[in-house]
Parts: structure tokens; C-alpha cells; sequence
């Protein structure tokens, strides 16, 4: 049984039929590159992952449970984090305060549960120090930091709470070389930890480094899902601006 | 980067970070009333400050629940109404229909928090703006106060409402004593639980609190369900204090309140709150209208010089945050 299997998922805004029956599946510990042009459809079938959109048919199964009808909270819980492309930070909070965003830690004072702040920048601090990230201080305002920085702080929070589905939104987009490298060597490691990873990026040398299976959505739909050594970088761009078979392989 | 930020400039973001207290707010504070001071010589008598204290505390109550909407990125223009329809309320069922004091002061803490509930599913369930749906309710509310009441004051509260409006114990005002302890747990519940956090994180980035797993929907249901109660509360300190409920009572308070929260540091675009600051913001305000009073200014003006403030403060802040980390 695959960790997370998508059946058949639809989702329409409007007149605009953005998933036309989306299916695939990740299995656990597993890197999928997931690659498209603009508009394809891969942002929002991320988020109906997530639960940030309800979708309009299909379903959605992790861990051998259905995820329709769950809150993105609940479905943090279940294990799947994902990195969004703008990071989804709080940037007038702290960095503890973003790591901890949705699962803060309290203590009870006169029965009231109050947010532990002390604890919560120890263990973003433990936390920032595993990943070898550099920030100054994680009572430092993320707003304040640059973007490097602040997508670390991103990624330590979707890291903190031992996920099983990793799944990351254009996380080079906005990186420098040496940057980027750090990212796809952490891929790896989350790999060689037993945790899957959807990786959705629009560079191609990237995903071939990294990912075990790469699935192409083209208008909604799934155009091709294989293996990463099954396929060629000139199959899968043909697949992405929809050039016949024929040109590819 | 911020590591190399001059010593005055992290000082300042951490001041601003830890208690999201303005400097800047309790100095104009202590200017004014230096001002006032100097102007006229009752200013700083004991029963002066008992006087601004006292009529701080109900705009003050209402410019608390306006700190968790403001925080939230919303706004809330219905609370001057909703305190005269709260105080209406009370004083039809202990005035007119005799009924005993505590039903009085229940009926007027549930009539401002349906009413702010019914604002809170407007804006979420409708999805209209904030702005658009308490200004509505600015309307609705006060058309209400003058429907329940027939256009005319209702008098005769039960002594024990009144004692809350009239009371001294030790000296002190009733309504500041609530005034306070409404401050102090307000203060915690924004600065120190997650129901406080999340209004804020939702002014911040509503997207990123939705994907993280904060019911946004149901916050914001609750923030205007608590702007309505404490408007209902203000409503009945207001009530307690004049012995009548009264459907043009808190005309244009929405602008006062408003005002002393944006004075106290709180972010107009959401993100960042504080109870402590929108309290200095308040005393601010009943400082300007108390000492405009002694000094014999006509009351109109002070209609002008509580505008003026308001504008005068959310553009200090756009000059401020231009040069700084702040938005």
C-alpha cells in the first residue's frame, strides 16, 4: 500500500476545471518530482493534499485513511508538511513563534493554558542548530531576515514535528547555487530518513538529481508518471508543452 | 543583515516585539497632560484623575475588543451602536418589565455578543468586508436601540446596575476597576494564548494561518462575538452611570475607540497588538477630552481634534514604518 494515493481528484473554481481526475501515488520514503508549465494544476492539487482546498470529487487517502473532508490542522497532524512557495510565514512574529505556528507549546498557569514561549525558542533554537542553518537569533522577527533565511525557517517547521510527506513548493525558486544544493541535499537526507517527498519545481536537472518517480500534470491532468531512470529530460519537457510521444525517448 | 542593525534600532524591535508597547505613545501621553497641566491648575487634582479615568473606561472597554479586530486585520465600526442597543436591552428588562438585576446585566452582555456574533458570520459566512458589514451594523444596531425604545430614554435601573456606573469602593470608580480588570485578562489571552496569537498571526497572513492549521473562520466568528461583548459591557457601565438606557448613547465612539487602539501601537493592517498600549491610547484620549473641558472648549471642537488625532497618528505611522522594519 502506497503512503499517499490520489484518486480520480477534481476541483473546479468556477467555470475554470482546475484537477480533472488526478491519480497517483507516493510510497513512503520515496522522492516524486512533480513538474508542469504554469497553471497546470500542481499548486492546487498540492493544497487539496493539504486541505487548504476541499475538492470537488476523487479521493485522497494517506496512511491508509481518507483525508476528504479533514482541516489543514488535522492534516498536519496525520503527517504531511508542506514548504509553500511564499513560505506561509507570520513575518511581524518571531522565528520560534512561525516554528511553532498552529502546534504551540503551553504550560498551565492557574489552569489557563499559556503559551510557553521559553520552551518554544529552546527547541526552534535545537532545531535550527540540526539543520545548520544560519539565523541569528529565533527571537529575531522573521520578517526582518532574508529570504534564505526565512525559507529555513520554513523548513524547520515543517521538519519539527517528524512528518511522514514532505511536500515542497518551488523551494530553489528563490535560492542562490549554493543554496539550492543544500535544499536537494536535504531531500536526500529526508529520503534516507523514510520520509517521502513531493518536490514541484520548475528545474528539471534538480528533480532528475533527486526524485525516484517524476509525474508531469499537464491541464489538470496526469500526462506521464515514471521512473526518474525510466525517463529523459526530453520526454518529460515534451510531456510538459505537450508534444506527441513521438518526440520523445 | 539584521545582525549589524544599530544598537537603538534592535532595541527598539525588541521593545516593540516583546510588549508591542509604543514608546512613542505613553510620551505623547505624559506631554499632553504636562500640557494640560500647565493650562489649567485643577488638572492634576486627585478628583480630576478620578474624572478622566472614569470617563476613559467605557470607550476604553470598547477600544480593547477593537485591539483583537484591529490585531485580526478587521475593524469594527458598530460598537458605539451596539452599546446603546446593549444598554437599551438592560434597561427594558429591569426598568420596563421589572425583572431582577442580574437578568439586566446578562441581557445586555448577550444582546452586544449576538449582535457581534451575527457581524462575525457575516464577515466569514458572507464573506463581506469587515468594514462594510459593522458599518451596516452601525446602522441596524442603533436603528434597533431607537425601535426597542421608542426613541426615548429608559430610566430607573435597579440599584445594584447602578452601584456599577456610580460605585466608589475605596475611592475608586466601579467602571475603572472593570475598566482594569477587563485590561489585564484581555492582555493575557492576546500576549499569551493561542486564541491571542492566532488573531494576530491572522492579520499577519491569513493564508499562512489557514494552511497551518488555524481555524480562521471561527476566529474571526469569535473576535467580533468579543467585540460585541465588550461593547455590551461598555454599554452597561454607560447605562449604570447615567441610571438610563439610552438609544443615542456611544454616538461616534467607534471613531474614539479606533483611535485610542491605532495611538497604543497597534498595527491598522493587522499582525500586531497590544491591550497595554490601546490603554495608554485611551488615557490619551480622555486626557484630550477632559482637558479640552476644563480649558472651556466647546465640545464640537473636541469632535474635531479626535479626528485630527486619528489621522495624525495613522500617518506618523506611515512616515515611521517607511524607514523601518515595520510593514
Amino acid at each position: 500500500m502506497s503512503l499517499l494515493d490520489l484518486r480520480g481528484v477534481r476541483k473546479s473554481f468556477g467555470a475554470i476545471d482546475a484537477l480533472r481526475g488526478v491519480s497517483f501515488s507516493v510510497e513512503a520514503g520515496s522522492v516524486v518530482g512533480l513538474v508542469g508549465d504554469n497553471g497546470a494544476g500542481k499548486s492546487t492539487l498540492m493544497k487539496t493534499i493539504t486541505g487548504v482546498y476541499a475538492i470537488d470529487g476523487g479521493d485522497i487517502r494517506f496512511d491508509g485513511a481518507s483525508l476528504i473532508g479533514r482541516d489543514p490542522g488535522a492534516i498536519r497532524r496525520a503527517g504531511i508538511e508542506m514548504i509553500y512557495q511564499d513560505l506561509a510565514l507570520a513575518r511581524m512574529r518571531d522565528v520560534a513563534a512561525n516554528i511553532f505556528l498552529g502546534r504551540e507549546l503551553t504550560r498551565s498557569v492557574l489552569g489557563l493554558p499559556l503559551i510557553d514561549t521559553k520552551r518554544m525558542r529552546a527547541e526552534a533554537e535545537a532545531m535550527i542548530a540540526r539543520l545548520g542553518a544560519r539565523i541569528p537569533s529565533v527571537a529575531q522577527v522573521t520578517g526582518q531576515l532574508s529570504g534564505g533565511q526565512q525559507q529555513s525557517v520554513a523548513i524547520a517547521r515543517a521538519l519539527t514535528f517528524n512528518p511522514k510527506l514532505v511536500i515542497m513548493d518551488e523551494p530553489t525558486a528563490a535560492l542562490a547555487v549554493r543554496e539550492v544544493e543544500h535544499v536537494l541535499d536535504l531531500i536526500r537526507t529526508l529520503k534516507s530518513h523514510g520520509i517521502a517527498v513531493i518536490l514541484i519545481s520548475h528545474r528539471l536537472t534538480d528533480v532528475f538529481s533527486v526524485s525516484d518517480r517524476i509525474v508531469v500534470l499537464r491541464q489538470g491532468t496526469v500526462i506521464a508518471d515514471d521512473a526518474t531512470r525510466d525517463t529523459s529530460m526530453n520526454a518529460v519537457v515534451a510531456h510538459i508543452v505537450g508534444a506527441t510521444d513521438a518526440a520523445a525517448h | 543583515m539584521a545582525s549589524t542593525a544599530s544598537p537603538a534600532a534592535s532595541w527598539r524591535a525588541r521593545f516593540a516585539g516583546g510588549a508591542a508597547l509604543r514608546l512613542e505613545s505613553i510620551v505623547v501621553l505624559i506631554v499632553l497632560s504636562g500640557i494640560m497641566a500647565a493650562l489649567s491648575n485643577v488638572f492634576l487634582s486627585v478628583s480630576n484623575i478620578l474624572n478622566i479615568v472614569l470617563s476613559t473606561s467605557v470607550f476604553g472597554v470598547l477600544a480593547i475588543g477593537m485591539t483583537f479586530v484591529i490585531s485580526s486585520a478587521g475593524i469594527d465600526l458598530s460598537v458605539g451602536s451596539i452599546l446603546a442597543l446593549s444598554g437599551v436591552v438592560g434597561a427594558i428588562l429591569t426598568s420596563t418589565l421589572d425583572w431582577p438585576w442580574w437578568v439586566g446585566i446578562l441581557g445586555c452582555l448577550a444582546a452586544g455578543a449576538f449582535t457581534g456574533a451575527v457581524n462575525g458570520f457575516l464577515v466569514t459566512r458572507g464573506a463581506i468586508p469587515p468594514f462594510i458589514v459593522t458599518l451596516g451594523m452601525l446602522g441596524v444596531a442603533r436603528g434597533f436601540a431607537l425601535v426597542l425604545s421608542d426613541g426615548v430614554s429608559i430610566y430607573g435601573l435597579p440599584p445594584e446596575i447602578t452601584w456599577l456606573g456610580q460605585g466608589r469602593p475605596f475611592g475608586v470608580p466601579v467602571p475603572v476597576i472593570v475598566l482594569l480588570l477587563t485590561a489585564l485578562v484581555a492582555h493575557v489571552v492576546l500576549a499569551h494564548t493561542r486564541f491571542g496569537i492566532y488573531a494576530q498571526v491572522i492579520g499577519d497572513n491569513e493564508g499562512a494561518a489557514r494552511a497551518m492549521g488555524v481555524r480562521v473562520e471561527r476566529m474571526k466568528v469569535l473576535l467580533y462575538t468579543l467585540s460585541g461583548l465588550l461593547s455590551g459591557l461598555a454599554g452597561l457601565l454607560f447605562a449604570a452611570r447615567i441610571n438610563s438606557g439610552e438609544p443615542t448613547a456611544g454616538l461616534s465612539y467607534e471613531l474614539t475607540a479606533i483611535t485610542a487602539t491605532i495611538l497604543g501601537g497597534t498595527n491598522l493592517f493587522g499582525g500586531r497588538g497590544s491591550v497595554a498600549g490601546t490603554l495608554i491610547g485611551a488615557l490619551i484620549m480622555g486626557v484630550l477630552q477632559n482637558g479640552l473641558n476644563l480649558l472651556a472648549v466647546r465640545p464640537f471642537y473636541q469632535q474635531i481634534a479626535i479626528g485630527a488625532v486619528l489621522i495624525l497618528a495613522v500617518w506618523l505611522d506611515r512616515i515611521n514604518s517607511r524607514e523601518g522594519w515595520r510593514r
